[in-house]
Order: structure tokens, then C-alpha cells, then sequence
């Protein structure tokens, strides 16, 4: 019997700007059923237009993305989801909770009573069920991101990818929502694509971690982690953890623009 | 004892004005400044209500031009708006003619104006809505570009039709943009009624308060023409009050506070 598809197949695929720069050379990725992999790597390489290459927000200048097994057309049919968290909230300040997490559902045609009776459950997963008649201004920074996931949760997804979601959230907030994150996903079975700047991040939350180098835009170093460790606030304290980050660190040093000295203090 | 901010927006300008009319008063008093040179508050209040009903019927005048000249203003700015932004082609063409109708001064082809539109009162709401027109064309136009890119790009996601964009997308993110356009403009319209029947000149029944500024001047009724203008001032403030209040209505959710 032949293997499943990957969930994301990557064959060859680079990308040119129409200005000429090399976003991308030509890389080879397949994310499979189930995993959570992280992208990483110095700013400009390109991690956040491979994310928009799979979310098809950019078209590939080579090579083909494939969306299990087919081209992007699979996306929409049924248990075909895919949904995208960006690096802001990205909510419609005229619109309150509720309404901003049901947006999805309206543009995709869902009937309103199913796509109502889908809103609550979508919240409690993100654990802001009390506050669905709020409107974003009434929110902090971490509740407006909260929002932003149960949004990206409510259509059920089957891929979810995430650009530098907690980016701008304080660590405290971080390592909270990484943690519901990691829950989330393991629970679902979420295939997830996460481009962070944190290597912290992506060592706690990842199965496997992809490093990537600029200039141009390329994978440097796989680095995979034993999915079956629990990832918890004990697994953040633990050796297993901090050898995970000294790796990423030697491998990210490997990559680094700002080697040997230059541009540094 | 505290007072809350509020309280203190609405009593500080009060008290301020209170106090600048009754310097003015007394000034007019010590000094025994004649009324056709400065009348003094009282003398204008007075003018008030001995001319209360002739006054009122100009201001009804004034306002029926100013309150036609923003609703075509709004209706004619918005279509703009709309038509610029299908394409930056058509912006590029049109925007330039749009800039030029802006920095024409009005007092300049009000006359204009008024010799190709015979009917007086719609010559008028012509003037007016050529001052009051613009803010509302800048800043719808401005606010439907200002549409989120990471949400524009969530709707692009998930096929959002056309209708769906303009209706749940650009409209909604316009709005605020719009109403900022739309309490410049509603204060723009009055000044263009006013410099519009300055220029015509026009009296009988329909003569506006800026006719009864030129008649009490030519008279030496300045009390009246005090009066006049505190009417047109009071008018002003009103419009700004009320497009603010429904700036505030509108804009609930935008500002919404924990």
C-alpha cells in the first residue's frame, strides 16, 4: 500500500520578487500528518514567504506546492481546511468577539445557526468563552492574539500556519499561549507551520525544527524533536530542554549574518 | 474633592466665555464705546429679540443651503470616493481636477457660478458643496485604502466575493476616516453658505444671515449684525456638535473602553 501524501510537499519550490531579489532558492520541504514544525533563521530568510507560499498569499516563481497531493484546489473540500494566524491580530475593530471568530464561516457560505453553534467552542479553546461580546479595543494584546486563533480554530483546520504569532507579546503572555498551543495541537492532531524568532519557542513547541539561512533563503539544518515529550511548564525546566536550545543556538550561530565579529558592539 | 475630567471639558470653556463677555461688557461700559463701533453683549441680545423673527427666518435660509450643500456633499463625495479607488488610473486622471476645485477660492467663481445657475437658492448649494465636498472625497478615499493588509489578505483567503470585501472589508474600515471627513465638512458647508450669499447678494424671502450681516452694515445696525453672526456662530457649533455626537455613535465599537 502506498504511503499517505504529506500534509505540504515542497518540490523544488523558490521564489523571486519582482524586484529581482531571490526570496528563495529552490528548497524541498514535506510536512506530514500530525507534525509541528517550526521555522527559524536570521530576518530575511525567508521563512515568513515560505509561509505564504503554502498558505498560497504568494505564488511560487519555481517548482510546485502541493496540498495533499494535489494542487491548491484540494484546499475547501471536505476535511481540507487550512487556516492562517498572522503576526497581528488582524480582528475588524468593528466587530466583537463573537463576529470576528465567525468571519471565516460567513465568507466560506456556513449557514449562520451551524456556524453560531461552532463560535462558542472555539472560544472555550482558546479560554475566552466570557468574553464573546467584547469588542478588541476592550482586549489586551494576548486576548486580541486569543481571538485570532480561535478564528483560525473555528473552521476545524487540518493545516494550521501561524507567522510569528506571540511576536509581539510579552514572555509571560508567550510561553502561556505556547503552552495552550502545544495542548491544542496534540489533542487535534493539528498539522501546524510555525515561523517564530524565538528559538525557545520553537524548541517547546516543535516536533521538528527547520533552520533556516539568508541570502538567499534556504534551509540550513533539520533538527527533529521526540514528539512524545509532554510540553509543559516541567519540560521547559528540564535537560532535555535546555539541550534542545543549545543545539538550536549552535545551529542558528551557524547561519548567523553576524558571525566573527561584524556588526557587533 | 475631585472632579472628573469631563465636568471640567464642558465648565472650563463655559467659564472662559463668561468671562470674556463680561470683560467685554464692562469694557463697553467703562469706556462708553458706542454701539454702531462695538456693541456691547447686551446691546447684541437685545438686537436678538427685537429682530428675533427676521433673524430666525435667515438662519432657516442659511441652514436649508448649508444642510443641502452637505448632503449632496455626502452622497456626491462618497460616489467619488468610490470611483477613484476602482482604479489607480482613474485616480491618477481625475484626482488633479479634484485637487484644482479644492484651491479655487470660491469667493473667485462664486459669481461664476452664480450667472450659469440662474435659480438663486441652488447657485448657492452649488458654492457650498464646492468648499464642502472635498474632505469627504479626501477621506472616504483615504479610508478605503486604509483597509488592514493581514485582513484584506484573510478575506483574499477564504474567496471573499466582491460584495463581500466592499460590505464587511473596505466600508467598515472607511468608516472612521469618513466621519472625521464628514464633521470637517459640515462646518465647511455653513462657511460656504455664508461666503456664497455674501457674493449673490441676495435678498427677499429667501436672504440668508450673511445678507443681513451686509444689510445691517450698510444700515450701521451693528448690534444687529453682532447678532447675526453670533446666530451663524451658534449654528456652527451646533453642526460640529452634532457630527461629533454622531462621529462618537458610530465609532462606539472602534473606542469601545474596558
Amino acid at each position: 500500500m502506498l504511503a499517505p501524501a504529506p500534509t505540504i510537499h515542497l518540490q523544488s519550490v523558490e521564489k523571486v520578487f519582482p524586484n529581482g531579489v531571490r526570496g528563495l532558492a529552490p528548497l524541498d520541504l514535506a510536512v506530514g500528518q500530525g507534525e509541528l514544525v517550526s521555522l527559524i533563521g536570521p530576518s530575511g530568510c525567508g521563512k515568513s514567504t515560505l509561509l505564504k507560499l503554502i498558505a498560497n498569499l504568494h505564488q511560487p516563481s519555481g517548482g510546485a506546492v502541493r496540498w495533499w497531493g494535489e494542487d491548491f484546489s484540494a484546499i475547501g473540500r471536505e476535511g481540507r481546511r487550512l487556516s492562517f494566524v498572522f503576526q497581528d491580530p488582524t480582528l475588524m475593530p468593528w466587530s466583537n468577539v463573537a463576529t470576528n471568530v465567525r468571519l471565516p464561516l460567513d465568507l466560506d457560505g456556513v449557514p449562520r445557526a451551524q456556524a453560531e453553534a461552532r463560535i462558542m467552542p472555539a472560544l472555550r479553546q482558546v479560554g475566552l468563552e466570557h468574553a464573546a461580546k467584547r469588542y478588541p479595543a476592550q482586549l489586551s494584546g494576548g486576548m486580541r492574539m486569543r481571538v485570532s486563533i480561535a478564528r483560525a480554530l473555528v473552521t476545524r483546520p487540518d493545516l494550521l500556519l501561524m507567522d510569528e504569532p506571540f511576536g509581539a507579546l510579552d514572555e509571560f503572555t508567550r510561553n502561556r499561549l505556547d503552552e495552550d498551543m502545544a495542548r491544542l495541537c496534540a489533542r487535534d492532531g493539528l498539522t501546524t507551520i510555525f515561523v517564530t524568532h524565538s528559538l525557545y519557542e520553537a524548541a517547546f513547541l516543535s516536533s521538528r525544527v527547520i533552520v533556516m539561512a539568508a541570502d538567499p533563503g534556504r534551509i540550513h539544518a533539520e533538527y527533529v524533536i521526540d514528539p512524545g515529550m509532554p510540553r509543559d511548564e516541567a519540560f521547559r525546566m528540564s535537560d532535555a530542554f535546555a539541550r534542545i536550545c543549545r543545539d538550536l543556538t549552535a545551529l542558528l550561530s551557524e547561519v548567523s549574518p553576524h558571525r566573527a565579529g561584524e556588526d557587533g558592539l | 474633592m475631585t472632579v472628573s475630567p469631563r465636568a471640567i471639558a464642558v465648565a472650563a470653556p463655559i467659564a472662559v466665555g463668561v468671562l470674556v463677555l463680561l470683560a467685554w461688557q464692562a469694557a463697553c461700559r467703562l469706556w462708553h464705546i458706542p454701539p454702531y463701533l462695538m456693541p456691547a453683549p447686551t446691546d447684541i441680545g437685545a438686537s436678538l429679540a427685537a429682530n428675533g423673527p427676521a433673524l430666525l427666518h435667515a438662519l432657516r435660509s442659511t441652514l436649508a443651503v448649508t444642510m443641502a450643500a452637505l448632503a449632496i456633499s455626502v452622497a456626491g463625495g462618497v460616489l467619488s470616493a468610490f470611483l477613484l479607488v476602482q482604479s489607480r488610473l482613474i485616480e491618477t486622471s481625475l484626482m488633479p481636477y479634484v485637487i484644482i476645485m479644492q484651491v479655487t477660492p470660491i469667493v473667485a467663481i462664486a459669481p461664476l457660478i452664480i450667472i450659469l445657475v440662474k435659480a438663486t437658492m441652488p447657485a448657492l448649494v452649488v458654492c457650498a458643496t464646492l468648499i464642502a465636498i472635498f474632505p469627504i472625497i479626501s477621506n472616504t478615499l483615504q479610508g478605503l485604502r486604509s483597509v488592514d493588509p493581514g485582513l484584506e489578505s484573510f478575506f483574499r483567503m477564504h474567496k471573499a466575493s466582491r460584495l463581500q470585501m466592499l460590505l464587511r472589508l473596505r466600508i467598515p474600515s472607511a468608516l472612521p476616516m469618513f466621519m472625521a471627513g464628514l464633521r470637517i465638512s459640515s462646518g465647511l458647508a455653513l462657511v460656504g453658505a455664508v461666503v456664497a450669499e455674501f457674493v449673490a447678494g441676495t435678498g427677499g424671502s429667501s436672504a440668508g444671515l450673511a445678507y443681513e450681516i451686509l444689510q445691517s452694515g450698510f444700515q450701521m445696525d451693528i448690534p444687529r449684525m453682532f447678532a447675526a453672526l453670533a446666530l451663524i456662530t451658534v449654528a456652527g457649533l451646533v453642526l460640529y456638535g452634532a457630527t461629533a455626537a454622531l462621529q462618537r455613535l458610530v465609532l462606539r465599537r472602534w473606542q469601545a473602553q474596558g
